[in-house]
C-alpha cells in the first residue's frame, strides 16, 4: 500500500525503531550495563595482574628451580620451593577423575537425551543437578569416612593381581588419602558439568538425522554412533574440558581427602600427593610473607593451566554452535 | 478365508514380524539374563571366594553382560548384540549417578540428624573446645547469611545488567567485539578456580589496599564466583522474551531502556530470580575463597566488616580438621544445616522456574 502513496517528508521506517534518537535515560542504561560487562573484563585482567604481581618477591627470593623442584619451604633461608610434585598430583588426579567420569557422563546426558522416557529424563536432570549443588567440602567429608572404607577393598585387591603394573602396586600396606580416592570423589564431582553440557548437545542433534539412521534399519546404538555423536563431537570434547577445568580447580575435597605428603606419588591406592588448589588451602595459615607469596605464585600456574583449558573448551563449543544453526 | 484362532494371528504375526526383523530375544529375556546371573552370583558368593556386598554385585553385573550379550549373539546376531551391551551401559552409568548422590545425602542426614538439636542452631562455640560436646552455629549462620546476602547485593545487579548489555544493546552497538569478548570472558570466568578468586580478593583487597580479613572480603569473592552465572542464566532468560513484546512497546513509542525496564525484565523476571537463587546456592557452599579471606571467629559476630566471622562452610572445616568426636560430630551437623539450606534454594528456585516460565509460542 504505502508504495503506491508518494510522501517524500516520511522519514525512512527503519531510523529511530533502535532507538537512534539518543534519549538521556537510554544513554544512562547503556552506559551502565556496558560498564558491569567491562567490569568483568577488567575483573579478569586484575585477577591476572595481582597474581603475577604478588608472586613476583617469592620468585625473585626462590634459590630452587620453580617448576621442577618437589620441596615446600618458602620461608626458610635460603627459601626453596617448586610445583613439581604439585603439577604431578593435579595432573594425575585430575586425569584419573577425566577417565572415570568423562564415558560415565556421556552416558548419562545419552540416557537423558535419547533413552529414558521423558517425563523420566526431566526428573533424572533435576538429580543430577542436585549432585552439582552438593557443596566441595561434604564431598570430602563423605570421601574420607564413607568411600575410604569402600574403597580398601579395591585397593587391595589392584595390588594382588594388577600390582606388576606400578601404578596399582602398594608399597605402603595403606589405602585411605591416596591420589585414587580423591580422583574418585573429584569425577563424581565433576559428573554433573560432563552430563549437562553434553546432554545439550545431544538433545540438538536434528531429528532428521537420527531418524533417517533408524530408517535405515540402524539399532539405537548404531544411530547414537552414526548421527549423534559424530553432531555432539565437539560438545563432547569441551564438556569433558570443562569438566577437568573444574577438577583441577577443586579444593577443599581434595585437601580433605588427600594426606598433605610433598612427594611425587606414583602408587595411586597408597598415600600421598597433593594438588595445587589444596596445598594453598592447607598452607595458607602457617605461611609467612615468602610463604603467601609462593602460594600466590602456585596459584597463578594453576589459573594459567585453567584459563588455557577452560578458553580451548569455549572455543570449540563457539565454533560448533556457529555452524550447527542450533541456535 | 477362515477366520484365525487369536493364538494363530499372534504366531503369524511374529512370523512375520520375524521374517523383516529378525530374530529377537523373547520379552523376558532381559529379566532372564538378570535372574540367572543374580543366581549365579549368589551361588559364586556362597561356595568361592567372591564375598562382600559390592564384590558380589559386580560379579553379577558382570556375568548378566555376558549371559545377555552371548545369548544375544546367538539369537539376534552381532548388531543387536553391541546395541544390547550399549543400552544396558548407558543405564548403569544413570545408577552410577544416582548411587553417590544418595550415598552422600544419606551419610549427611544420618550422621546430621544426631547433633541437630535447638541448642546446636541457637549458640555459638564461643568458650567450648573442641574437646567438648555442646557449642553450635549459630555465628556460622549468621555470617554466612551476611556473606552471601552481601555477594548477591552487588553479584546480583551486575550479572543482570551485564547480560542486558549482551542480549539488548550488543546486537545493535558498533562495539561487536566488546560483548563477545564480554560474553567469552564470562564463559571463561565460570572456570576460574574458587580458590584463584580467593588469592585475587587476598591479594587486591587484603594486601593492596590494606583491608583486614573480614566477612566482607569473603563476600567480595563470592560476588566474583556469582556473577558469570547470573549472567548465563539471565542473558539465557533475555534471549527467550518474544521479539515482539519488544516491538509492540518500541511501536508504541516507548523508548528503549523504559522497554527493557518495563516490558523485558518483568517478562523474564520468574527466570532472572531462578537464576540468581541458583548462584547464591552455588556459591553457599564454597569454603576455599572463605579460608583465604577471612579469619575463623568461635563466637557471634554481627557485623560483616570487622573482625572474624564465621561461616557455615568454613565453621564445617574448622571442626572437622579439629578431628576431635564431638567436633567432627557437630561437622556433619553443620553439614546437614549447609546442605539443608543449598537444597531448599535450589528447590525453590526450580519450582519458580517451572511456574513462573515464559511460555515459548
Amino acid at each position: 500500500m504505502s508504495t503506491q502513496i508518494e510522501h517524500p517528508a516520511t522519514p525512512s521506517p527503519t531510523v529511530g525503531i533502535e532507538g537512534s534518537a539518543v534519549r538521556r535515560g537510554d544513554r544512562v542504561f547503556l552506559g551502565l550495563s556496558r560498564t558491569a560487562g567491562i567490569f568483568i573484563l577488567v575483573t579478569m585482567a586484575a585477577i591476572a595482574a595481582f597474581l603475577i604481581w604478588k608472586a613476583i618477591p617469592s620468585l625473585q627470593a626462590n634459590t630452587a628451580n620453580f617448576f621442577t623442584t618437589s620441596e615446600w619451604f618458602p620461608d626458610q633461608k635460603p627459601s626453596v620451593f617448586g610445583i613439581a610434585a604439585l603439577t604431578f598430583g593435579t595432573l594425575m588426579t585430575a586425569l584419573i577423575a577425566m577417565i572415570l567420569a568423562v564415558p560415565v557422563g556421556i552416558g548419562i546426558a545419552l540416557f537423558i537425551a535419547h533413552y529414558a522416557p521423558p517425563r523420566l529424563a526431566s526428573v533424572l536432570g533435576f538429580v543430577t543437578d542436585l549432585l552439582a549443588a552438593v557443596p566441595s567440602i561434604i564431598f570430602g567429608m563423605w570421601g574420607l569416612q564413607f568411600l575410604t572404607p569402600q574403597m580398601e577393598g579395591l585397593g587391595k585387591w589392584l595390588n594382588d593381581y594388577l600390582g606388576f603394573i606400578p601404578l596399582f602396586r602398594n608399597d605402603s600396606g595403606q589405602y585411605s588419602k591416596s591420589i585414587l580416592i580423591a580422583s574418585v570423589v573429584l569425577a563424581i564431582m565433576v559428573l554433573p558439568t560432563v552430563s549437562a553440557i553434553s546432554r545439550e548437545v545431544f538433545v540438538q542433534v536434528p531429528r532428521a538425522h537420527i531418524e533417517a539412521a533408524l530408517a535405515l534399519g540402524a539399532t539405537r546404538w548404531e544411530m547414537v554412533r552414526l548421527s549423534v555423536f559424530p553432531f555432539a563431537r565437539p560438545g563432547m570434547i569441551s564438556a569433558s574440558m570443562l569438566g577437568l577445568g573444574r577438577a583441577l580447580g577443586e579444593t577443599i575435597a581434595v585437601a580433605l581427602i588427600l594426606s598433605a605428603s610433598y612427594t611425587i606419588n606414583w602408587q595411586i591406592t597408597a598415600p600421598g600427593g597433593n594438588t595445587f588448589a589444596a596445598n594453598i588451602a592447607l598452607r595458607w595459615n602457617e605461611a609467612g610473607d615468602i610463604g603467601l607469596s609462593a602460594l600466590v605464585a602456585s596459584g597463578l600456574v594453576l589459573f594459567v593451566i585453567t584459563l588455557v583449558v577452560n578458553m580451548a573448551a569455549r572455543i570449540i563449543i563457539a565454533r560448533r554452535s556457529e555452524f550447527s544453526g542450533a541456535n | 478365508m477362515s477366520e484365525l484362532t487369536r493364538d494363530e494371528r499372534a504366531e503369524s504375526e511374529e512370523l512375520l514380524h520375524r521374517a523383516l526383523a529378525g530374530a529377537r530375544l523373547p520379552r523376558w529375556g532381559i529379566a532372564a539374563s538378570a535372574a540367572g546371573a543374580i543366581a549365579l552370583a549368589i551361588i559364586l558368593n556362597l561356595t568361592t571366594s567372591v564375598a562382600g556386598v559390592a564384590g558380589t554385585v559386580v560379579v553379577a553385573v558382570l556375568l548378566f553382560l555376558a549371559i545377555q550379550t552371548t545369548w544375544s549373539f546367538r539369537v539376534e546376531g552381532r548388531r543387536h548384540a553391541v546395541d544390547r551391551l550399549a543400552t544396558t551401559g548407558v543405564y548403569a552409568t544413570f545408577v552410577i549417578a544416582i548411587a553417590p548422590l544418595v550415598a552422600v545425602l544419606a551419610t549427611v542426614v544420618v550422621k546430621g540428624l544426631s547433633v541437630i538439636s535447638s541448642t546446636f542452631l541457637t549458640t555459638s562455640m564461643r568458650n567450648i573446645s573442641p574437646r567438648s560436646e555442646g557449642g553450635g552455629l549459630y555465628h556460622a549462620l549468621i555470617g554466612t547469611l551476611e556473606q552471601v546476602g552481601i555477594a548477591a547485593l552487588f553479584g546480583v545487579p551486575l550479572g543482570i545488567l551485564t547480560a542486558i548489555y549482551l542480549v539488548e544493546y550488543a546486537p545493535s552497538a558498533k562495539s561487536r567485539r566488546l560483548s563477545r569478548a564480554i560474553s567469552f570472558f564470562v564463559d571463561v570466568m565460570t572456570g576460574v578456580p574458587s580458590v584463584v578468586v580467593g588469592l585475587f580478593i587476598f591479594t587486591a583487597f587484603v594486601l593492596t589496599l590494606g583491608m583486614e580479613r573480614s566477612g566482607f572480603t569473603a563476600s567480595l569473592a563470592l560476588t566474583i564466583l556469582m556473577l558469570p552465572v547470573v549472567v548465563r542464566s539471565t542473558e539465557e532468560m533475555l534471549r527467550i522474551v518474544p521479539r515482539e513484546l519488544r516491538e509492540a512497546s518500541y511501536a508504541l513509542g516507548i523508548p528503549k531502556w523504559r522497554t527493557i525496564l518495563k516490558i523485558v525484565l518483568p517478562t523474564a523476571l520468574g527466570g532472572i530470580v531462578t537464576g540468581a537463587m541458583l548462584a547464591i546456592a552455588r556459591v553457599a557452599g564454597e569454603t576455599a575463597p572463605l579460608l583465604l579471606t577471612t579469619f575463623l571467629s568461635q563466637s557471634i559476630n554481627t557485623n560483616p566488616f570487622k573482625g572474624p566471622q564465621a561461616a557455615l562452610p568454613t565453621f564445617i572445616w574448622d571442626q572437622f580438621t579439629s578431628a576431635t568426636d564431638a567436633s567432627v560430630n557437630r561437622a556433619w551437623g553443620g553439614a546437614l544445616v549447609l546442605i539443608v539450606l543449598v537444597m531448599v534454594l535450589y528447590g525453590a528456585a526450580k519450582i519458580i522456574a517451572r511456574y513462573t516460565g515464559i511460555k515459548r509460542g
